[in-house]
């Protein structure tokens, strides 16, 4: 019986700029350097049993990657967070590997809400009272914006996808935080707000402009937000 | 945390930042405080193309072995990428310091396939380095390049200091010493350069004087001579006679990205016994000599550990003829079904053995068998000395469909000296052959559908230390009537539905062609072709042959002196001054026997006396 593991993990600095199926790659080969049994399918070419939460577009940072692997045999949380680590390179680090229930969900299917986090880069930063104008914006009743898909642009709500929302300054300039629903359905980018925003001041919001980090991927398991990793257990 | 040479907003606007990056698992880091020599090694391609290069993974280990070395990575950007570079003056970086190669020790760059001359000038443009040796100062790297092309490195010769002539395993830590003790000393480039020249192996093309016959640009060479007399009149190819007591990089660095070869190469051997003559691997590299299975089987086992990949190749140009072939295969088998390894035999003979190692490899149903029989008729291949029978070709399509194999690729040559049209009409008519044997030997209720046959030809490029380095190359024209006499005999066939065929472009083989049998004197073209913007010209979607042909033309150089005729064998070469290992009485023997059509038999069989004996190892010495 195959064991199903689910595993977390960061990709920030240089490492921002591979793209999902060079991470998929890298990952395939991670789990052979650092012997996890990981199981294969059948035939000529066996592959790894591994699906991703979420891809992540290329040039944004992360704390909250997910993968989930089948395993052939359990093996402690500590050894393997060892063995993956001392396999990988700066800027990928695995944060936790635990296992999950037989019958639980996959990390793909179970994606519900994200949080990011938003500052802008130097020299891109806002020439106008940012928090002020978010606050305004987030108080209106709806929040209006035109999505752009590959084959049409539709104006849509946002405003119910923002499930929280907090704006700080520091010595770094303004700090954005988010939680957005994500997932097949509702999928919700978050520079998506900051363009709103930049359109109602008749102001462009440069494509470089922001940095974007996610911090946390969240499924919704009986009415209660859970963070993916805390869906399986250490093992010891 | 490293800090990149190129801006975040860089990096998102171009196509695959994570060639620029670095970072790969197994690429090394040093501290900069504690070397005394930094070397640059340039694949002047892209880096997906670059990366596959087993050359360059062998000499990075060996370099970053040696404690006073950190040896580097550099390839060539992308043309979206070297506008950004050029309009910013941002200069030409390393990818694992991210540092500017300007301010390197040595720049190496392996010249692969002649294609790639604007490549090397866009990597010195974008460094910020003069393109000619003679205007570099004290203070600029020292240019050296390695690779096939450097057995006739003379269109290039005036933009490198030196050119390392062979197996880069056995001079290098000379030079860097050399060079330590002189930097030591206060650097002076020229000396430097003059006591280079000094170690066997290297050439340095400053130091040696071309005289032409007259000052007409299609004027024949005269002479090259050293201009000091204590530096030697011909540089003799260096290589390493006991490959099984040398350096193999155990630990090769992984790219992120999916590159052209994205598996372990495990190289079995150098060298070819075969002796075609058209070749000109197999001529340079001589004499064969292999690794012990005991050392194969061990950097196999240590390189599957520390790079995790999935696929391992054998590399080497007849991986047939390795002594030891099927114990490795059994071992690597048994061994990677645990590990989930796929193996990929490349260059193998189809035979009942080969077949046998495929189909536990391989889906039998989804893969095809490659015969490379290079010409047509059984004439053209002893011209070639292919050492191929159409009787071997049958017998291996006849036990590959047996064993359930219902795709064949053909590979041939057009081109190639004394081909009538006789022997192009043969190409068709070989392929419909192996076609009737298909529908002859499986019975109707057993076939999936038809047998296909891919055929494809491209045009044949006389090299310099073959036996065809004096001979014409077709004109443009030419190559494309005798694809299209292919073409047609293929439709007049029985099976034509079973048979594709499809050919090579032209204009670049031409080029090719020149430049690989060149001189000095094109150093001008090429430095005008990229002027104009020729760069990436091995890439169909950047070469332009516009571009080139206006080049020629207000250089006033013309092509066809290079490729257009047949050369006399006392006409002096421009290459003559290197010594490959095989002599030219052997070249000019082989030669006249090509024009007879007669057979030379390979190294196990008899020795042919071409040279290479002089090494003192390998395959010669066996009997």
């Amino acid at each position: 019986m195959s064991i199903k593991v689910r595993i977390r993990f960061s990709k920030t600095g240089s490492m921002k700029f591979l793209g999902h199926l060079d991470v998929m790659h890298f990952f395939q080969q991670l789990m052979r350097r650092s012997n996890i049994p990981i199981c294969y399918s059948e035939g000529f070419s066996p592959h790894q049993k591994m699906s991703f939460a979420l891809p992540l577009s290329t040039g944004l940072e992360s704390y909250g990657e997910y993968l989930d692997i089948e395993t052939e045999r359990s093996i402690p949380s500590k050894q393997a967070l060892f063995m993956l680590n001392s396999n990988s390179v700066e800027g990928i680090s695995i944060l936790s590997y635990r296992e999950l229930k037989e019958k639980a969900k996959n990390a793909m299917a179970s994606v519900a809400l994200a949080d990011y986090s938003i500052r802008f880069r130097e020299g891109y930063e806002a020439d106008f009272d940012l928090k002020k104008k978010l606050d305004e914006l987030l108080n209106e009743d709806e929040i209006r914006v035109l999505k752009k898909t590959k084959k049409s642009e539709k104006e849509l709500d946002i405003k119910p996808f923002i499930h929280k929302y907090q704006c700080l300054e520091d010595e770094n300039g303004y700090l954005i935080r988010l939680r957005l629903s994500c997932g097949s359905v509702d999928n919700t980018k978050p520079e998506l707000l900051l363009k709103a925003l930049y359109d109602k001041e008749k102001k462009d919001l440069d494509k470089y402009a922001l940095m974007i980090t996610r911090e946390q991927i969240y499924t919704i398991e009986d009415g209660n937000i859970v963070s993916l990793e805390d869906m399986g257990l250490e093992t010891e | 945390m490293r800090k990149l040479a190129l801006s975040d907003e860089i990096l998102l606007e171009v196509d695959k930042p994570v060639r620029y990056i670095g970072n790969e698992v197994n690429s090394i880091v040093k501290d900069k405080e504690k070397i005394k020599l930094r070397y640059a090694m340039c694949f002047p391609d892209l880096y997906e193309i670059g990366m596959s290069h087993l050359g360059i993974k062998i000499l990075y280990d060996m370099f970053n072995s040696f404690e006073d070395v950190w040896c580097e990575r550099v390839y060539s950007p992308w043309i979206d990428l070297s506008r950004i570079m050029k309009e910013r003056k941002i200069p030409l970086f390393a990818l694992e310091s991210q540092d500017a190669v300007k301010d390197f020790d040595f720049i190496g760059i392996t010249l692969q396939y002649e294609m790639c001359y604007t490549n090397v000038l866009q990597i010195l443009d974008l460094a910020m380095i003069p393109f000619y040796s003679r205007d570099r100062k004290d203070d600029d790297p020292i240019i050296i390049c390695g690779g096939p092309c450097t057995y006739n490195p003379e269109p290039i010769a005036d933009f490198f200091d030196i050119v390392y002539i062979g197996e880069g395993e056995t001079r290098y830590r000379e030079l860097f010493d050399l060079y330590e003790k002189m930097k030591a000393k206060g650097f002076d480039r020229k000396s430097f350069l003059h006591e280079a020249a000094k170690i066997p192996g290297l050439y340095v093309p400053s130091l040696y004087e071309v005289l032409y016959e007259s000052d007409s640009l299609n004027s024949m060479i005269e002479s090259v001579k050293p201009l000091y007399d204590d530096i030697p009149s011909r540089i003799k190819r260096e290589l390493v006679i006991n490959l099984s007591d040398t350096y193999y990089p155990k630990k090769p660095v992984v790219p992120f990205m999916k590159v052209t070869q994205d598996r372990i190469v495990l190289e079995i051997m150098r060298g070819c016994i075969r002796g075609c003559r058209f070749c000109q691997a197999g001529m340079i590299y001589r004499p064969l000599r292999e690794r012990s299975l005991e050392s194969l089987k061990k950097y196999a086992v240590e390189m599957i550990k520390n790079t995790g990949q999935e696929e391992i190749s054998l590399s080497s140009l007849s991986s047939s003829d390795y002594s030891k072939l099927p114990e490795l295969v059994d071992f690597l088998i048994d061994y990677g079904r645990d590990a989930k390894l796929n193996i990929s035999l490349p260059s193998l003979r189809v035979d009942a053995f080969s077949l046998d190692v495929m189909s536990k490899v391989q889906d039998i149903r989804k893969s095809s068998l490659t015969f490379a029989p290079e010409a047509g008729s059984q004439r053209m291949r002893d011209v070639i000395n292919k050492g191929l029978t159409e009787d071997d070709i049958l017998s291996g399509c006849r036990e590959a469909f047996l064993g359930g194999w219902t795709r064949i690729k053909l590979y041939f040559m057009l081109g190639l000296p004394t081909e009538t049209e006789e022997d192009i009409r043969d190409i068709a008519i070989l392929s419909d052959k192996i076609a009737r044997l298909y529908y002859d030997l499986i019975p109707k209720e057993e076939r999936h559908g038809r047998v296909q046959i891919v055929a494809s030809s491209s045009f044949f490029v006389p090299k310099p230390f073959t036996p065809f380095q004096w001979a014409k190359m077709d004109s443009k024209e030419d190559f494309l009537n005798k694809a299209r006499t292919v073409n047609q005999a293929m439709k007049e066939q029985l099976n034509y539905k079973s048979i594709k065929y499809n050919w090579h472009e032209a204009d670049v083989s031409r080029l090719e062609g020149v430049f690989a049998r060149g001189d000095r004197r094109l150093a001008s073209v090429l430095i005008n072709a990229y002027k104009k913007g020729a760069v990436f010209d091995a890439w169909s979607e950047t070469f332009n042959e516009e571009r080139w042909l206006q080049a020629f033309e207000e250089e006033g150089i013309s092509m066809d002196f290079y490729v257009s005729r047949e050369r006399d064998i006392n006409e002096v070469l421009p290459w003559d001054h290197i010594d490959a290992g095989v002599t030219k009485d052997f070249l000019i023997r082989e030669w006249e026997q090509a024009k007879k059509g007669s057979v030379t038999p390979n190294c196990r069989e008899k020795c042919s006396g071409c040279g290479a004996r002089s090494y003192g190892g390998g395959i010669c010495y066996e009997h």
